[in-house]
């Protein structure tokens, strides 16, 4: 493979991968569980669901976070897969990474237990003012929340613990973050200032106001009663998504500096495309103009053409709308080759990961792509005539997959489309 | 790659903060140096509250209006009135390919709410179920996207139509410094050939207060300018709204735009400020890292929030290399995420009229400069975390 691309710009390669979800952590465990079908998803145990209409969750209990606040257990969670990446590329030396940090990362705030700390602290229990809170934060006593609750506090944490260069950026483009933290990379790379670049997608943020929040707007799921089968994309029945934690990390370099090195090439970013919705804050343009444009500049972009492409990882929440939209998306784009394209969702069995989701299956599109395997949507027992696509039900399959897209659509019109692909031989 | 250098330049502005809107009122509330505040509304605190613009102006549905909470609508507005500027308002074929990227915090709570809930958690027999039932019933469901930190990128999608490529930056201070840093990399590089840019706050908010109080980094009243807050450190919270229409030289000239002004460079890095001393190591590495300044005709426009040491030392700094100097802090306020592109922008009116505003300082440190001026250093350096250099120079 040569060094530069058709556009005359720096191959991008993959390195290094960390993955940490709700099935466990590490590659090896998410695999074995992804291609066997299982799921992660669970009643929650980590607060009351008492009264809340959804009341499961893609928790990553086993990761400890205490006390617990979403920035912290997105920090632990992303410390996690950044170590297997950074192990597995061998880049660098410990506590230097020879390159820039990019973060996709939750919104961070107050919470709850802070606000109810404070309102003690003020002895206003009871009759609690913002201004007694205020107070309460100025005796100095709450010292520490300034920094873990500073909106670049997660990744300023982990670019001192990793050593990366420069500052680090933080950034949420809704569910498409995760994509968008690698795309950030890619184009650094591209653009030479870097020969290197740390991708990364964390989310830690399941606790009760969250879950309510999507609530309200109806995007979950309430069937709990069988959790592991609550989350079922494309399927008929389907009626909202899982929210989930997890973090997906990449070290992604350029092809030519990471063949000096004689580092193993896991996979190539090809292409990546984006294209921002004006439609609506949570809905898709109706003729999913955006979606379609996105996934077409994606593989305009990878040099390649629509007949190249053998594997959609789908962002395939399980809500209504986004799978119907996304069917869409891709029936417009692949025309008569559309029902011969395996599309699959993971969330079927890790559930939404959010921040994090796009970055995780990353993660997994170049797994697919290195284990010839494509990892399948369980949970399909109900197929919606209206999506007459390949969706890979129930059983993995083992596949030819060279080239593959990996889709991130999110609120605010936010649309990223990766096309990962393996070395040619 | 592009085979000549491509020139970023500055081809729209839009402001609104509490000295008005628009380019001539920020240039005369500047030159008189007459800082616009409010002692009484958050006492013990310091905020520059917002001039409340007509948004209808540039958010013509009121529906959209509803949807936004007012760091959205701030944000919102100034970005129309920068695309205003650079004539690219409605223009769709160009607007469908205009990258954005904004830099964002999160957005307002309801106090009223989280104080009810606040209260009532602490005589609840069940505090877990209490809360889930409140949260149920007292939250909006609109609100949490009025909060959402890429929401600010969403709304100016929906009533603006630019609809290129979006990405929403998080950080503080920094996320504002990388915004610009990576739209200008991204035009010389030819990944984009125009981006609109910036940011908003509504820094009249008791939860916004709060979060910086824990580290003792809101000020309290008596006001004091940035360089006079030595034994009072800490920042008076802005409302503003800040965006830039960067170009790519060639399309500009190309649709007949005319450059308010270039940005020749965007530097930043991240000090672990361990140490004393590494704020001003760092700027200097970074100043380093500048196309080289003459004295004479050039400037500082200085993010400094107050910030007990990182002020002290970007003033040392400052005082090194002798340029005229002035904090826009002491005016303005402090607007965390969107104050680096806020003060990019006071560079552009400055060199468009060609000289120096008047200055805002008890204590001397800034001083009336006369002469003609061609270049800016712009300085952002976090309250924190975070210190970023850019130089904006006059199009001649």
């Amino acid at each position: 493979m040569a060094v530069r691309d058709k556009a005359g710009r720096p191959v991008v390669v993959v390195t290094g991968m960390g993955i940490v979800t709700s099935l466990g952590a590490g590659k090896s465990e998410n695999w074995s569980k992804l291609t066997a079908g299982r799921s992660g998803i669970r009643a929650i145990t980590r607060f009351p669901t008492e009264g809340l209409k959804t009341r499961i969750a893609g928790c990553v209990d086993f990761v400890a976070a205490e006390p617990f606040s979403a920035p912290l257990l997105s920090e632990r969670l992303a410390e996690l897969a950044v170590d297997e990446a950074i192990a597995e590329s061998g880049i660098g030396t410990p506590g230097h990474f020879p390159g820039p940090l990019f973060l996709g990362v939750a919104p961070v705030e107050i919470e709850w237990p802070q606000r109810v700390e404070l309102a003690e602290a003020a002895g206003a229990a009871g009759h609690a003012t913002y201004d007694d809170m205020l107070r309460a934060a100025a005796t100095g006593r709450f010292k520490a929340h300034h920094e873990r609750f500073q909106f670049a506090s997660v990744a300023d944490h982990l670019a001192a613990r990793f050593g990366t260069q420069g500052m680090p950026i933080s950034l949420s483009t809704a569910c498409a973050t995760g994509a968008s933290a690698i795309q950030l990379g890619v184009e650094a790379i591209r653009r030479g200032e870097t020969d290197a670049a740390l991708c990364v997608g964390t989310d830690g943020s399941v606790n009760t106001e969250s879950l309510v929040r999507f609530s309200l707007l109806s995007a979950l799921t309430t069937a709990n009663d069988v959790p592991e089968e609550a989350a079922k994309p494309f399927s008929k029945n389907r009626d909202g998504f899982v929210m989930a934690e997890g973090a997906g990390a990449l070290v992604l370099e350029s092809y030519e500096s990471a063949k000096a090195r004689g580092a193993k090439i896991l996979g190539v970013v090809e292409g990546c495309g984006e294209l921002s919705d004006s439609f609506h804050r949570t809905r898709t343009s109706p003729d999913g103009k955006p979606i379609i444009g996105c996934m077409n500049q994606a593989i305009a972009d990878a040099g390649l053409t629509i007949a190249d492409i053998d594997y959609i990882n789908a962002h395939g929440t399980s809500t209504p709308e986004n799978d119907k939209m996304e069917c869409l998306g891709v029936t417009a784009v692949f025309g008569e080759r559309a029902p011969l394209v395996p599309i699959s969702s993971n969330k079927s069995m890790v559930g939404h990961t959010l921040s994090a989701a796009g970055a995780v299956e990353a993660v997994f599109t170049v797994m697919t792509l290195m284990n010839q395997r494509i990892p399948p949507t369980i949970n399909h027992q109900i197929p919606d005539p209206a999506i007459p696509l390949d969706v890979v039900p129930n059983v993995a399959r083992d596949a030819r997959v060279t080239h593959a897209l990996s889709n991130s659509f999110g609120f605010g019109g936010q649309n990223v489309t990766l096309v990962m692909g393996l070395e040619p031989a | 790659m592009a085979d000549a250098p491509r020139e970023a330049w500055i081809t729209g502005v839009g402001l609104v903060s509490c000295l008005g809107e628009g380019a001539d009122a920020h240039w005369q509330a500047l030159d008189a140096g007459k800082a616009v505040y409010d002692e009484t509304t958050f006492a013990p605190y310091v905020v520059h509250p917002l001039a409340l613009p007509s948004f209808d102006a540039q958010i013509p549905k009121k529906g959209d209006q509803r949807q936004m909470e007012q760091w959205q609508r701030t944000g919102t507005y100034a970005a129309g009135l920068a695309l205003d500027s650079a004539g690219l308002k409605g223009r769709a074929e160009i607007l469908g390919r205009t990258d954005m990227i904004v830099a964002a915090g999160g957005g307002e709570r309801d106090w009223a709410v989280d104080s009810a809930i606040v209260s009532g958690l602490a005589g609840a027999n069940d505090p877990g179920a209490y809360l889930n039932e409140r949260l149920t019933s007292d939250l909006r469901p609109t609100l949490f996207l009025a909060q959402l930190s890429n929401l600010l990128a969403g709304n100016i999608s929906i009533v603006h139509g630019v609809t290129g490529s979006s990405r929403t930056f998080m950080g503080e201070e920094g996320s504002g410094i990388e915004a610009v840093r990576i739209a200008a990399a991204r035009i010389a590089a030819g990944q984009s050939d125009v981006t609109l840019v910036g940011g908003s706050q509504n820094g009249e908010r008791k939860d916004l207060l709060m979060l910086f109080e824990f580290g003792g980094h809101a000020l309290k009243a008596p006001y004091r300018t940035v360089w006079d807050r030595a034994g009072q450190p800490g920042f008076a919270t802005g409302s503003l709204g800040a965006f830039l229409v960067i170009e790519e030289r060639t399309h500009a000239e190309a649709r007949g735009a005319t450059p308010l002004a270039k940005l020749t460079a965007v530097v930043s890095d991240r000090a672990a400020r361990t140490e004393p001393g590494a704020v001003k190591a760092s700027l200097d590495r970074l100043w380093g890292r500048l196309p080289a300044v003459a004295a004479d005709r050039a400037a500082v426009l200085s993010g400094a929030t107050g910030a007990a040491g990182a002020t002290d030392e970007e003033r040392e700094l400052l005082a090194a290399r002798g340029l005229p100097v002035r904090a826009t802090g002491s005016v303005a306020g402090h607007s965390i995420e969107p104050q680096f592109v806020f003060n990019i922008a006071l560079a552009v009116l400055a060199l468009g009229h060609g000289r120096l505003f008047g200055p805002c300082d008890t204590t001397g440190f800034e001083q009336p400069v006369a002469g003609p001026l061609d270049r800016v250093v712009v300085t952002g350096v976090g309250h924190w975390r975070g210190e970023g250099l850019a130089l904006v120079e006059a199009v001649r």
